[in-house]
């Protein structure tokens, strides 16, 4: 096959160098000796202290990381037995539900955003941390359905006609064999769903009220007045944590490309 | 089978509470008060009128959704262009390679987009750093205009949107038997020749999952336009975020986003119709 093996790494490293440069820029600035983060000026790690002593900030992130947390535990669990119920049981209006749960993954956040904005405010409930979680479980949960279902599609049916013919309960075969064997969807399901909402502006936005604030609202209100370097730290932080998970899970899952291609 | 209803329940009651009250109650709602008027302190007259839709074709509006349309269109365009080739070279590589690749490519993604067009303002504005590299390498003279205006909003849009439109390329061209490639180029096909008869068509849904995926968000996403467009450029999105949160006119902001959800269904008949799957668009 005629590859350009030049033409094929430019590519790739223009690529890389577009979606690297702003994040490079932020962790560059965090160790910048000057407070209006306008120019270089020298290496300091005194906003990395800095961060400590942000309550505004800290409050945000510890806000962040509930709703992310919450929201992902709880859309995984309902996400795993919606999959497996609309897979193994009939009933009435199936078909309009599976349709349902594509809309919050197709329409513009924003519709979504600001319908869930106006249900909220019919059933009276106040815009805080339980509104922003539930937008948050709303948007989560077909990702996570579709996630494992790729997997329970695969699955061998046989499995469970066996276990049930030896006598298995149905609980006992969905925590034994159904859910072990679709593991890796689950899994991929709940990284999504942990993704989607550490990433959220637009559904937040219209989701959370005052003392709800969170990382990317506090950093959309501070972008106009300008952001301290204390904040790009605290992102600096954040990618770090980020790379390393990264790391980890390629590493896991090039030894298993390797034990694959061994065996 | 009593039993078994009971055991139905629990697998299926939490689906449905949630498609009802989370999914379709507030679709519907919105689908109602569309139809509502506005007083002018915020509220809402239950009596039906159709002037909300009416109004969408004042000539304010129509304006905004075609500069709405061009942004969404461009940026659904650069994203192609960027991806088929950045793809294409990664599939080049060895299964190894690719997966460490397409890792590393959704790295940036992990964080907040809000965060990254922070670091896009650092780098585009008056005393950023790409004015400071070119007017110490003496290229300018004096600092360019890099912000506000429609091109960042587009940087801002490609650079937040891109993953959505390279993850289903990248699953569809990962698929394609690389056998049919060298058939195509030990025949004496050309590059082009073969992108277009072999690559291309194969690779149409997976285009199109992502075309969808980028240009819907990009209709809305108001932030990137109030960031990086400084307030000159109005998108559907912002649209919409004002009529609910300054002009308090919920009616005419629902019958908008219903707009948007039109547009949305109609994209979708024409995915499906070239043979994409709906579980396709939530596999990123």
């Amino acid at each position: 096959m005629k590859n350009n093996k030049f033409l094929d790494n430019l590519i790739i490293i223009l690529v890389f160098i577009f979606l690297f440069a702003p994040i490079v820029v932020l962790i560059l600035f965090s160790f910048n000796t000057s407070k209006m983060n306008i120019t270089f000026e020298g290496f300091t790690l005194e906003w990395y202290k800095k961060l400590f002593t942000n309550p505004t900030l800290l409050d945000a992130l510890k806000n962040t990381l509930i709703v992310a947390f919450t929201s992902t535990i709880v859309s995984t669990i309902i996400g795993t037995i919606s999959a497996y119920g609309i897979k193994k049981y009939d009933f009435k209006g199936k078909n309009i539900i599976n349709a349902l749960i594509y809309i919050p993954v197709v329409i513009p956040e924003i519709v979504l955003g600001i319908s869930l904005l106006c249900i909220y405010t019919l059933a009276k409930l106040e815009l805080g941390m339980l509104t922003l979680i539930l937008s948050h479980i709303c948007f989560s949960i077909p990702f996570v359905i579709i996630s494992v279902r790729s997997v329970l599609d695969s699955l061998d049916d046989n499995l469970e006609n066996a276990a049930s013919d030896l006598g298995a309960s149905p609980i006992k075969i969905f925590f034994k064999i159904i859910l072990p064997s679709i593991m890796p969807g689950i899994l991929s399901g709940a990284q999504l769903a942990f993704t989607l909402s550490l990433d959220d502006v637009v559904i937040s936005y219209f989701a959370a009220g005052p003392g709800s604030n969170t990382l990317p609202l506090y950093i959309y209100s501070l972008i106009k007045t300008g952001i301290t370097p204390d904040v790009n730290a605290l992102i600096s932080l954040i990618l770090l944590v980020v790379f390393l998970i990264l790391t980890i899970s390629a590493f896991i899952s090039v030894r298993k490309l390797r034990q694959e291609a061994l065996s | 089978m009593k039993k078994n209803n009971y055991l139905r329940a629990i697998f299926v009651f939490p689906l449905i509470i949630y498609a009802l009250f989370l999914i379709a109650l507030p679709l519907l709602y919105i689908f109602i008060i569309s139809f509502f008027k506005s007083d002018s302190y915020g509220g809402m007259i239950e009596e039906l009128t159709l002037m909300n839709y009416i109004d969408l074709f004042d000539v304010v509006y129509v304006k905004i959704f075609l500069q709405s349309f061009l942004v969404a269109i461009i940026t659904t365009i650069i994203c192609v262009l960027i991806a088929y080739p950045f793809v294409l070279a990664v599939c080049h590589k060895s299964k190894k390679t690719q997966k460490i690749f397409m890792t590393i490519v959704m790295l940036p993604f992990l964080t907040n987009s809000l965060i990254r067009m922070y670091g896009w303002i650092v780098l585009l504005r008056k005393s950023g750093i790409i004015n400071e590299v070119l007017l110490r390498l003496n290229i300018i003279e004096s600092p360019l205009s890099l912000m506000y205006n429609f091109g960042a909003i587009i940087v801002g849009m490609v650079y937040t949107l891109l993953p959505f439109m390279l993850l289903p390329l990248y699953s569809s061209v990962s698929t394609i038997n690389k056998s049919l490639l060298e058939a195509s180029y030990d025949l004496g096909a050309s590059k082009f020749k073969t992108f277009k008869n072999i690559i291309l068509p194969q690779t149409i849904p997976g285009l199109f999952n992502g075309a969808l995926m980028v240009f819907t968000p990009a209709l809305g996403y108001f932030f990137i336009v109030d960031i990086l467009g400084g307030g000159k450029i109005m998108i559907l999105g912002n649209l919409i975020k004002n009529q609910f949160l300054t002009a308090r006119n919920w009616p005419f902001g629902a019958a908008i986003s219903m707009f948007l959800i039109f547009i949305t269904f109609l994209l979708i008949l024409v995915y499906k119709k070239l043979g994409g799957k709906m579980d396709d668009l939530g596999g990123a």
